[in-house]
């Protein structure tokens, strides 16, 4: 794969480096970890291969050799030779094929999944590039122009989709193949960001609390990879509050000094001295990644018993998608 | 994005603390437990977070994550396919109850750090010096004195929050952080001292630099400090700094 244009920030990703919290090292990792899971089931690789992470303004990217793709997550017009790609579904292209993006319809950042996975050399047991770090990826960096992205092996189920599919070439440089998840915004939710209370929830008093229930706050144009800032109803009981630092997590919502929640993404640090005011619950951890800069996000408490149940809601979805092999050798 | 690191004082030894007398279990979120054993950062408490992380990394957990640990808990992953909030917090009971409450025999390791003070790589020992009315040799005199307590690694890849810096050569922030310290850069911050392993914002009073990587992504353990670690600094020259 060879990068022509980079887009606004394109990565590496996975599904993070895990384990050395203690280290001080942030997982990184695909924002919307669902999207990147679903992409790589689409082309037949493992949830956790690495692919690349695309920030609202896409790439343009052309394919050295012929292979299957998917783009999933945000819509950001992904087209080929300027025919709509369609998301959420695995597609043969050929070589010299070039992958670009238009306008951002809906969310944030797109995954793109090539049959074989991206095989940059792991670091730590990950391939996720760690943007503060400089670690992982290709070069610890974002991608730019002329990079060239060395593939991993595809297998043998891929080259059967990849036979049958080329029966259906038409003019266009690619066919879309029968692998598609359907009805995608099952993995979102469209109603409030679901939380728990996080251990300083009690330092609000009831004015901020109902604050942080009823409100509705926008993410801050200063997010990045390591958290959204939300502006709205400033929240002032325990500003300047004096807390020892222990571990954040992945959704872990803080409260700095100014009053303005920070909900921590996955480039965010391993530990923090900021009340941790809520939790986002897991399952809703894609639709927060996928917000923009602009976006009205709200908040809704809820138990960790249906934190649970969102949970293994995503992974029923996803097992549509899995045991790909009987399927593939059924044809498509 | 980036945080500040947060401004501690440490407490002295005999000062008298609160370690639980049972470890407290609250669920952070949905795939998280904070374990507790105290709330003040003293060497007690701490000294049972490093027992119990000791235990978790040595325990069979089939849900386990990872944890991580800090200055009075340890903050644990766990996967809720694999088991509910339940079953987790049971399973670390267990492991609390088989972790001795009087850890005195937790091993730990002195890691020496040597550092060339002042000039280019201490831009701001003779601020730190004239703030506490002593002479620079005197800062460096301070502070390759005690043995310091690595508390927790956070803030940054491999950066180690120090215990045990001398009130004497404690110096404010700077009122505007410099855009980039270069790694290695030995700086202290009210009444705390550090090391920055990666290069990275801040407003520390920068004092010296070791020329030791403090973190190597290619190593198993890639962090040279660990929680738990006791450090010293020693003073070289610049032609050792350069050699090494």
């Amino acid at each position: 794969v060879k990068v022509l244009a980079p887009g606004l920030l394109t990565t590496v990703q996975d599904l993070g480096r895990i384990g050395f919290g203690k280290d001080g090292v942030s997982p990184s990792g695909a924002m919307d970890r669902e999207a990147l899971r679903v992409a790589n089931l689409l082309v037949d690789n493992g949830e956790g291969a690495a692919g690349l992470e695309i920030t609202f303004e896409g790439p343009r990217i052309e394919f050295t050799t012929s292979t299957l793709v998917s783009v999933c997550g945000a819509d950001l017009e992904p087209r080929i030779a300027s025919a709509p790609l369609l998301g959420w579904c695995a597609a043969l292209v050929q070589e010299g094929a070039v992958l670009e993006f238009g306008a951002a319809r809906w969310g944030c950042r797109a995954y793109v999944a090539v049959a074989g996975g991206i095989d940059v050399p792991e670091v730590m047991h990950s391939r996720s590039t760690y943007l503060r770090a400089g670690i992982g990826g290709l070069e610890g960096r974002a991608l730019r122009s002329d990079d060239e992205l060395p593939l991993g092996r595809i297998g043998a189920a891929v080259q059967r989709i990849m036979a049958t599919t080329a029966e259906n070439l038409g003019p266009l440089p690619f066919a879309l193949t029968s692998r598609r998840l359907r009805d995608a915004e099952r993995l979102y939710t469209s109603g409030p960001i679901r939380f728990l209370r996080g251990p300083d929830w009690e330092m609000l008093d009831a004015d901020d609390q109902s604050a942080f229930l009823g409100g509705t706050f926008r993410v801050s144009p200063e997010s990045d990879r390591m958290g959204h800032r939300l502006r709205g109803p400033v929240l002032r009981s325990p500003a300047g509050a004096e807390m020892t630092s222990t571990a954040v997590i992945t959704g872990t919502v803080q409260l700095p000094p100014g009053g303005e929640p920070i909900v921590l993404t996955a480039d965010r640090q391993t530990t923090g001295g900021y009340p941790m005011i809520a939790q986002v619950i897991h399952a809703d951890l894609g639709t927060v990644a996928q917000l923009r800069p602009g976006d009205e996000i709200r908040f809704e408490e809820t138990t960790i018993e249906e934190a649970h149940r969102a949970i293994r809601h995503i992974e029923e979805v996803l097992d549509e998608l899995r045991g790909v092999e009987e399927r593939a050798s059924s044809g498509p | 994005m980036l945080q500040r690191a947060p401004w501690h004082t440490y407490p002295r030894a005999e000062e008298a603390v609160s370690v639980y007398e049972r470890a407290r279990l609250t669920p952070l979120g949905d795939c998280a437990v904070v374990v507790s054993f105290g709330d003040d950062i003293s060497e007690a408490i701490n000294l049972r977070v490093r027992a119990f992380s000791s235990q978790l990394s040595e325990a069979t957990l089939p849900a386990l994550v990872e944890g991580v640990p800090a200055f009075t808990n340890v903050t644990i992953l766990y996967d809720p396919l694999i088991t509910d909030y339940e079953g987790f917090a049971a399973a670390l009971e267990s492991l609390i109850d088989r972790t001795p409450t009087e850890p005195t025999a937790v091993e730990s390791r002195t890691v020496e750090i040597p550092v060339c003070y002042g000039g280019e790589f201490g831009p701001d020992l003779g601020f730190v010096a004239a703030h506490n009315d002593v002479s620079e040799d005197e800062v460096i005199a301070i502070h390759t004195e005690p043995d310091y307590r690595v508390y927790m690694i956070g803030f940054a890849p491999g950066f180690p929050y120090l215990g045990g810096m001398s009130t004497r050569i404690a110096a404010p922030r700077r009122d505007s952080p410099r855009a980039a310290i270069p790694a290695g850069s030995v700086g202290i911050a009210g009444h705390q001292t550090g090391v920055y392993p990666i290069e990275t914002p801040g407003g520390w009073q920068l004092i010296g630099r070791t020329p030791l990587r403090l973190f190597r992504a290619e190593r198993e353990t890639p962090s040279l400090m660990q929680a738990g670690d006791r450090v010293r600094f020693h003073a070289i020259s610049r032609a050792q700094f350069e050699r090494e």
